[in-house]
């Protein structure tokens, strides 16, 4: 039994429902999860099972339309939008599955931008975004290209260093391998561990990528909006559907 | 924040010249048509603003400078006793017509100026002397139209201008040409024809009143509105200042003329593309950057942050793109000075075109803005 001081995300009861009336959506149907601090929680699921609606509302980026969600004891549907935001900016990384990078921008801007949204000077927040991009074995020659000039690989690379350059306790990456090949998944999920998991901080991934399941510490299984299973590890998820089958 | 709203604007070279573009195009729309508006509108009181007179005393039911209602002589002798009036000349004003050698007929606006002091005169002679009105028969003509309307057509077909020296038939009157004077161009585009009063009369169809205009000066300490409601008051005449005849003027044209219909619609139809086309240029370029603003808050950039952001980016392209706009505007306007483009750009045209870009640039960001702000920075994490 983990210590409530090591509980990075609590969720209770997440509900989220999408429309009104006949259209209605239930796409979260009573969620309860817990992340633990230092380690890398993967979601997994089929497409439609509700893992990105589940990291929207984990990240704050999305209000449930039930329960609650604590993220390092502070509940995000307590506040308010302003102090949401100001919060998920200081607290909480971003990894999209398209990189989201901005193609006018140079990677060290594009990195950048969490330390600037808080407010730290131009001058000064770049020095710290090169910092960042060395971390995740961007040269400093091509700081000042542009995401369209570097390969999905890099550009998921760059995406890294964004989320991780403001030190945030918690990193909320959406596919981060779907739109690479294996070898550079592979490295992307080790570069994310050594980063972004560690202690005082959690990372959660929404991947259906089974090829990169082995580098999670726990794997949370969704179906149809409810989580069906946290498994302790890889392994132990196989088994239990080799079992199953 | 602001230093990567500008870098996302002009990070993106083609894009950023596109916006650009289209609103220096718009700019320079707006700008040339409100330009050639305004040089209609100057046209129609380029008769007042070439003579040189505090006062205009007329008809009372003068509707502008062209529409001239003759008053007898003796009308001049009731102004010239009007207290605070300094002095009064007569000024004729009226059309005839020159026989050109090859036998055609040309439009003439002819001007009698007093006999003495030649009041009301050109301000600028390009070629001889006003004094020279004295001689006999003498004529002053418009420097543009002696290079053209009233120039010679000789045999093989080139014009040779009509010179210092050369005679014209008006009206079937010898009359001398002795010297050439630059007039503002006018609403009508008849050649102006300046002589003594009493020799313009001579010329001029008899008629039993043909006093066209009284010119008046204030004595020293009066202002010319005074003296004219004051003249206007005594004598039951039309009197304006020089300021409020050319309001009267305009007043006429605008509201009892189809001109503001006519070429208000284009310049209105103009205006509209300018706008619109700067507006959707800048609008595309925000709705193009949708998915970053929701990136962006999705990473903690407040509403107010991205607001700040895409009015910079609005306030950039608009600033730039009307500047440019306006220069390419001069430019056109100093190539056509000598043209019969009627372009005349005044401190009101700029500021309106201004106006307008910066309206429409910030409209355009505010439409957007809405759908930045309702963005749900969930976007970001759907496909």
């Amino acid at each position: 039994m983990q210590s409530e001081s090591s509980v990075a995300v609590q969720c209770h009861g997440i509900k989220k429902m999408f429309g009104t009336g006949n259209s209605e959506v239930h796409a979260l149907r009573g969620i309860d999860l817990e992340v633990r601090e230092g380690e890398l929680l993967m979601l997994v699921g089929p497409s439609g099972c509700g893992k990105t609606t589940l990291i929207s509302v984990i990240a704050g980026v999305l209000d449930a339309s039930q329960g609650e969600c604590q993220v390092f004891g502070e509940s995000m549907q307590a506040m308010s939008a302003a102090e949401c935001t100001r919060y998920r900016g200081r607290n909480i990384g971003f990894v999209f599955q398209q990189f989201n990078l901005v193609p006018s921008l140079s990677l060290r801007e594009n990195v950048a931008i969490p330390l600037l949204i808080n407010g730290m000077g131009y001058d000064a927040a770049m020095p710290q975004a090169e910092e960042a991009l060395a971390r995740v074995g961007l040269q400093e020659e091509r700081v000042l290209d542009k995401p369209t000039q570097l390969s999905g690989g890099q550009q998921q690379r760059v995406a890294i260093a964004r989320a991780i350059v403001h030190s945030p306790r918690l990193v909320v990456c959406d596919e981060p391998t779907s739109a690479l090949d294996h070898v550079t998944g592979q490295h992307v999920l080790e570069l994310l561990r050594q980063v972004a998991a560690g202690d005082g901080k959690a990372l959660v991934v929404v991947t259906h990528d089974s090829r990169i399941f082995e580098y999670a510490d726990r794997i949370a299984r969704m179906d149809d909006g409810r989580i069906v299973n946290v498994y302790d590890s890889y392994q132990e998820m196989v088994e239990a559907e080799r079992n199953l089958q | 924040m602001l230093r990567i709203a500008l870098n996302m604007l002009i990070g993106e070279t083609g894009k950023y010249l596109g916006i650009i573009a289209g609103v220096m195009f718009a700019s320079l729309l707006i700008i040339e048509q409100l330009s050639m508006f305004a040089g209609i509108l100057t046209q129609t009181y380029s008769g007042i603003t070439s003579v040189h007179a505090d006062i205009w005393v007329m008809d009372p039911k003068v509707k502008s400078i062209d529409d001239s209602k003759p008053m007898v002589d003796g009308e001049l002798g009731r102004v010239r006793s009007v207290e605070g009036v300094a002095w009064a000349v007569a000024l004729y004003k009226g059309s005839t017509s020159a026989r050109l050698e090859n036998g055609d007929t040309e439009g003439i606006s002819l001007y009698g100026l007093d006999d003495t002091t030649f009041a009301g005169g050109p301000a600028q002679m390009v070629e001889g002397n006003l004094s020279d009105l004295r001689i006999s028969d003498a004529v002053v003509v418009d420097s543009a139209s002696a290079h053209d309307r009233l120039a010679h057509v000789s045999a093989d077909g080139t014009r040779v201008p009509l010179k210092v020296g050369d005679t014209l038939e008006l009206n079937d009157h010898r009359v001398k040409v002795v010297g050439l004077c630059q007039v503002g161009r006018g609403f009508q585009t008849q050649a102006v024809v300046y002589t003594t009063y009493n020799r313009a009369l001579a010329i001029a169809p008899t008629q039993r009143k043909n006093l066209s205009y009284i010119l008046a000066a204030a004595q020293p300490g009066q202002s010319p509105e005074e003296v004219a409601a004051r003249i206007g008051r005594v004598t039951g005449l039309g009197a304006y200042s020089s300021e409020q005849f050319i309001r009267k003027t305009l007043h006429y044209f605008l509201t009892e003329t189809s001109i503001v219909i006519n070429f208000g619609m284009s310049v209105m139809v103009a205006f509209l593309i300018g706008t619109l086309i700067a507006g959707q240029t800048f609008y595309n370029f925000t709705m193009d950057n949708l998915r970053h603003f929701g990136a962006l808050k999705a990473m903690g950039a407040g509403n107010r942050t991205i607001l700040g952001m895409i009015l910079l980016q609005a306030g950039l392209v608009g600033f730039v793109g009307y500047g440019i706009g306006t220069g390419l505007a001069c430019l056109i306007g100093l190539a056509s000075q000598d043209s019969m483009l009627t372009f005349t750009l005044p401190w009101y045209v700029l500021a309106a075109t201004g106006v307008a870009v910066v309206g429409i640039s910030g409209i355009s960001a505010m439409l957007s803005l809405r759908k930045v702000i309702r963005l749900e920075p969930g976007i970001v994490f759907r496909g």
